[in-house]
Formats: structure tokens, C-alpha cells, sequence
């Protein structure tokens, strides 16, 4: 971790039977910063997390996290590393018969089991506060909470083991436009003051101009691209210019210059 | 990170408390702290994060907290401290994380009132549901083009086809035993011929049926229920509304003709596998050739008890589709609840063959069917 990357992909190859997902792939994320990940559909954005996080075997590659070779780690050991990160999945994943904060406390629960019960109600109370959550969602079910909600329960258990490093699969899709926009600001600020690094996968071209410092475009096979946006509108490539310089990557950019005037 | 998280305290010239925190104050090694800090006396007013060398969200809501219960100041917090701390602050202590505590009188109370209600509900949406199954089903009757021949053919597979090698082990294995207990009994009175009769006729009547009635709760009500409780929640049978597809129609229907008809098919195959099984036994115990006992067989059983077994199979077997349609239909919210559905539909499918058989074994006797 000396050269301040948090994760470092190496020649990372996936494949699901002769269908390539991705081959050679070379990917670092640094320390601190907002890392967005946009690519067309089926370019293995997620394949591509979940082979990070350990859901999913590469056919050959490095993946190193914290400095650590995550491949062929053993499970308890990986354990140790998993702890650190946290994972909003796309559909928040929450577990459906559990409340908001139980579900908050399931990794404090697994990891900590000498917490005593009245802390841990005290931490799930003030992670779904720094979630932006209302306090009475805490003894809600998901089924009860609506989409937005069920997006800030999820990052408040990713948020439960206090992570260095946060995965975002799409946090803003269906959600509305200012849900969205909030839940841009919420991933700054909250990256900001827990000092978090984020690997954000989207599709949504606001995101990226608000929050991200750097994008990573996949394409290929591979990524073709990685740096601030400015960088990428420069490069040539066609799938980038026409995702960035079509009439949505354009509003989105104006939107941006305006925001930046104010 | 080796660092534990401590504090010390001591006492300042002007007689008030300081607490000194030091060391990593983060989630991994804070240890026994929060105990410790329940413990310290109300004169804290004073807290010191000269010494700590690092400090996570937890380590800021510990700190936060002892300074709000003792109104103690907070010094020396460097930026991250400060920010953390800022951060954690403004939750509303008030709001319980966990459902309210009742006494258990009042709860039990409200169960029974519960259960009431719900009895009396899901009696009033099975009511429904049928009502909506007839209505669907005489909707398609009227046009046949409608009538969705690919699912019930599916279903026929599902229900029936699959569900021969182990209904047809099942029975084999019952007959068996039913021939095994008979002989042992029947010989103290020198009567062993009469194990033929207890096979013929239990086998026709009751057992053959009735056996493959709980065999096809168990493995298609339990499917039905799983199957639409799934589509349930994945919101495909929201969808099927919306596109103006009737889910009676499209999805019960098919399911309840297909185990009408492959119930009363299944029930002879498992009858005569117990009539296979029970041959074999009494060949090899009791020495009973199997022509003789074929001749005998058809003695002693009357046609009748052939023609109660294949009317009361049908009707199992739309109570079964029924059951486990009609709780598949009743889930909602979340993933356990298809598991309770699926359970409640297997279990009240069985119970209301049982129910039923017993009012058939009444009725038949009564008509002279005996």
C-alpha cells in the first residue's frame, strides 16, 4: 500500500464458459478518493466488484487490497480483510425479516459478539442517523421502507464495521432525481468525514460529475480509460465520446458548469 | 492498530473529574471501554483526547456519549476527532431500534384477538379465491382459445410424471407392510387368506389414495405455494394485472386441472404397486402363488371400492392445487413468508384431505357401499 492504492487489479481475466467478461484488466484505486466505474451493459462492472470482494473467482489475475493478495486467500484470513470494507449491493440487499437496525447490527454482531446489546442499539441508532435515515426507520422492515430508504438502510450496515473502503453498485439507480442528488451528497460528505475511499459503479452521468475524482471506463474488455472527467472527454475513443458527449452526458455537464458558476 | 484504547482518570487542583482517553479508539480495540465508561461518577466534567492516536465512528460515539450524560467538556480533539464527533452528534436517543416491549398478558391477549381476525380473514379470501377460480374457470370454458393447454401440460409433468418413481416406491413399500402386519395377525386365527381381502380393499379404498394425497401435497401444494409466493414478491403477478393477464386463469387453473386429472391417475398406479407389493409378500410368507392371488383379489374386491377411490382422488387433488395456490396468493412483504405459506398450504392440504376422507368413509358406508 506504500503507492497509496487501496485495491490493485492485475491482469485480471474473467470468463463465463466462451463468453469473455474481461481479459487482462489493470485497475488501481487510491486511497481517498471517489472512483466511478461507468461502462455499456454487460462490460462487467459487476463481475468485476464482485471479483474484488471475493464473490467471484477470477480465471486468472492480481487482486491485491490494502495491500494484501486477496486470491487464493484462506477464508479466515480474507475474513480479516473483508472487515474493512463495506458493500451496498444494487437492490440493497437487506435481509427481509430482520428491522434497519438489526440489520445494522448483523456484522457487528458476527464480528464483535462481546458488544454489549445496549451499544450496539447505539451504533445502529447513529449509523442510520449519519445515513440520513429518519430515526424511526430503525424498527421498520425493508419491506416497509421505500426504494430511496432501502438504499441508505443498505449503506448504513455496509457503513457498520466503520469500513476504509466502500463498494457502490449503482447507488442511485430508481431512484429520483433528488434522492439521487442526495444520496450524491450523502457518499461525499460521508467520504469526507469517515475519511473513505469508494468504488462506485454507475450509470448515472450526474454522479459522476458531482461526486467522483476520477472514472474508470470499461470497454473491451478492459479499462480504456481511467482519470478525471476532463481527461476523458479529451480522449478519442468512440464508446467515451459518445457517453459523455451525447445529449445526456452534455446536460449532465452543463448541469455540472452551473452548479460549479453558483 | 496494537494500541488498545484506554482512559485514565484523575482529579483536577478545582476538585472535578478529567477523563484521559489514549490510544486507538476505533471499533477493534475498544474492548471492555463502553462498560467501563457506564461506571464512572457523575463529577466527569471534563474530557481529554490529548492521547489518542487514532478514533473511528465508535470511538467518537463513545466519547460523545459519556460527555453528554456528564455534560462534560470535550478538549484537545484534534480534526478528525471534531469532525467524527460532529457527525455522530444529533441522533435522537429517543427512538427505540427495537419494537416496543408489551407485557405479556397484553400480548397474549392480542394474539389470541390476532389469530381471530386472521381466521376469519383468510376464511373470507379463501371464499374469494374460490370465487375467483369457478369465475375463471367458466370464463374459460366460454373460450377455450384462452386455455392455457402448454401450462397444464407442464403441470401434468410436474405433478404426475415426475412424482411415479416415488409414489410408486411408496406404495410398493406400504402394500408391504400392510400384507407383513395383516398375515402376522390374521394367522393366530388360521385366517391368513383374508390378508388378500385387507390388501384388496384397503388399498382401493383408502390407503392408495389417500397415501399419494399426501404425497402430492408434499411435493406440488408445497411447489404451488412456493412458486406463486415467489412471483408474488418478485411482483410478476402485479405485472400479469397490468398486461390484463388474469392470474387465476393463467396461473391457477392450469394448476388445479392438472392435479384433478393426475390425482385419481396417480392414485390407481399407487394402488396397484401396493397390490404388487403385497402379492410379493404374500408369495414369499404365504406362500399364495400369484394367480391365486389375482383370482381371489378379484373376489373379494367389489368394483365399488375401486369407484370411491377414483371419486374422491379429483377432489383431493383440487383441495391440494387449491391450498397451495391460495397461500401463495396470501404471501406478502418478505422471503419468510413464503416459507410460512408454503408450510401453512402443506399442511392445511393434508388436514382437509383427512377431514374430507373421513366424511367420504361416512358417506360411502351410508349409501350401501360397503
Amino acid at each position: 500500500m506504500a503507492d497509496g492504492n487501496i485495491i490493485s487489479v492485475q491482469g485480471l481475466c474473467n470468463s463465463f464458459g466462451d463468453q469473455i467478461i474481461h481479459k487482462d484488466l489493470n485497475l488501481d484505486v487510491r486511497q481517498g478518493e471517489i472512483l466511478g466505474v461507468v461502462g455499456g451493459s454487460g462490460t462487467g462492472k459487476s463481475v468485476l466488484m464482485r471479483s474484488i470482494i471475493g464473490l467471484q473467482e477470477p480465471t486468472a489475475g492480481d487482486i491485491h487490497v490494502f495491500g494484501e493478495e486477496m486470491i487464493g486467500k484462506e477464508e479466515d484470513e480474507a475474513t480479516d480483510v473483508r472487515r474493512r470494507w463495506g458493500v451496498l449491493f444494487q437492490g440493497g440487499a437487506l435481509f427481509s425479516t430482520l428491522t434497519v437496525a438489526e440489520n445494522v447490527q448483523v456484522p457487528l454482531r458476527e464480528f464483535y459478539p462481546d458488544f454489549s446489546s445496549d451499544l450496539l442499539e447505539e451504533i445502529a441508532r447513529y449509523k442510520i442517523h449519519l445515513s440520513g435515515l429518519p430515526p424511526e426507520a430503525a424498527h421498520k422492515y425493508p419491506s416497509e421502507l421505500s426504494g430511496g430508504m432501502r438504499k441508505r438502510a443498505g449503506l448504513a450496515r455496509a457503513l457498520a464495521m466503520d469500513p476504509e473502503l466502500l463498494f457502490l453498485d449503482e447507488p442511485t439507480a430508481g431512484l429520483d432525481p433528488i434522492g439521487a442528488a442526495n444520496f450524491d451528497n450523502l457518499t461525499r460528505n460521508l467520504k469526507e468525514t469517515l475519511g473513505l475511499t469508494v468504488f462506485l459503479i454507475t450509470h448515472d452521468l450526474d454522479t459522476l460529475y458531482a461526486i467522483c475524482d476520477r472514472v474508470a471506463v470499461l470497454a473491451d474488455h478492459k479499462v480504456i480509460a481511467i482519470g478525471p472527467i476532463e481527461d476523458l472527454l479529451a480522449t478519442d475513443h468512440p464508446w467515451i465520446k459518445e457517453y459523455f458527449s451525447g445529449p445526456r452526458g452534455r446536460a449532465a455537464r452543463r448541469g455540472h458548469a452551473k452548479r460549479v458558476d453558483k | 492498530m496494537a494500541d488498545a484504547a484506554d482512559f485514565i482518570q484523575e482529579t483536577l487542583p478545582d476538585g472535578s473529574e478529567i477523563v484521559r482517553f489514549s490510544g486507538n479508539l476505533a471499533i477493534a480495540s475498544i474492548g471492555d471501554l463502553d462498560a467501563r465508561l457506564h461506571a464512572l461518577p457523575d463529577s466527569v466534567a471534563q474530557i481529554d483526547l490529548a492521547d489518542v492516536t487514532h478514533i473511528d465512528t465508535v470511538g467518537a460515539w463513545l466519547v460523545y456519549r459519556t460527555a453528554q450524560k456528564h455534560d462534560a467538556k470535550i478538549t484537545n480533539a484534534d480534526k478528525d476527532a471534531a469532525r467524527l464527533i460532529e457527525a455522530v452528534s444529533g441522533v435522537d436517543d429517543s427512538a427505540p431500534v427495537a419494537p416496543v416491549h408489551v407485557s405479556s398478558l397484553n400480548r397474549f391477549l392480542g394474539e389470541v384477538g390476532m389469530g381471530v381476525v386472521v381466521a376469519f380473514t383468510t376464511l373470507l379470501h379463501f371464499l374469494g379465491f374460490v370465487g375467483q377460480v369457478v369465475k375463471a374457470s367458466a370464463i374459460l370454458m366460454l373460450n377455450p382459445g384462452r386455455f392455457r393447454w402448454h401450462s397444464v401440460v407442464q403441470h401434468f409433468d410436474m405433478v404426475g410424471v415426475r412424482a411415479l418413481g416415488i409414489i410408486g416406491l411408496m406404495s410398493f413399500l406400504i402394500g408391504i407392510v400392510i400384507a407383513q402386519q395383516g398375515a402376522v395377525q390374521l394367522r393366530q386365527f388360521g385366517a391368513e387368506v383374508f390378508t388378500i381381502n385387507l390388501i384388496g380393499r384397503l388399498t382401493f379404498r383408502e390407503l392408495g389414495i389417500l397415501m399419494t394425497a399426501i404425497m402430492v401435497a408434499g411435493r406440488s401444494g408445497s411447489a404451488f405455494a412456493a412458486q406463486i409466493g415467489t412471483m408474488k414478491i418478485t411482483e410478476e403477478i402485479d405485472a400479469m394485472r397490468t398486461i390484463g393477464v388474469v392470474p387465476a386463469e393463467a396461473l391457477v387453473v392450469p394448476r388445479v386441472i392438472a392435479a384433478v386429472i393426475m390425482m385419481p391417475l396417480l392414485g390407481i398406479f399407487a394402488s396397484l404397486m401396493s397390490i404388487i407389493g403385497g402379492g410379493l409378500l404374500c408369495w414369499i410368507i404365504l406362500e399364495i402363488p400369484p394367480d391365486t392371488f389375482i383370482i381371489r383379489l378379484r373376489e373379494v374386491t367389489p368394483m365399488t371400492d375401486f369407484w370411491i377411490g377414483m371419486i374422491k382422488a379429483p377432489v383431493f387433488g383440487a383441495i391440494i392445487a387449491m391450498a397451495g395456490c391460495f397461500q401463495g396468493m396470501q404471501v406478502e412483504g418478505n422471503s419468510e413468508q413464503v416459507g410460512l405459506k408454503t408450510t401453512a398450504a402443506v399442511v392445511q392440504a393434508i388436514f382437509l384431505v383427512i377431514v374430507l376422507d373421513a366424511f367420504f368413509a361416512v358417506f360411502f358406508s351410508e349409501i350401501g357401499w360397503d
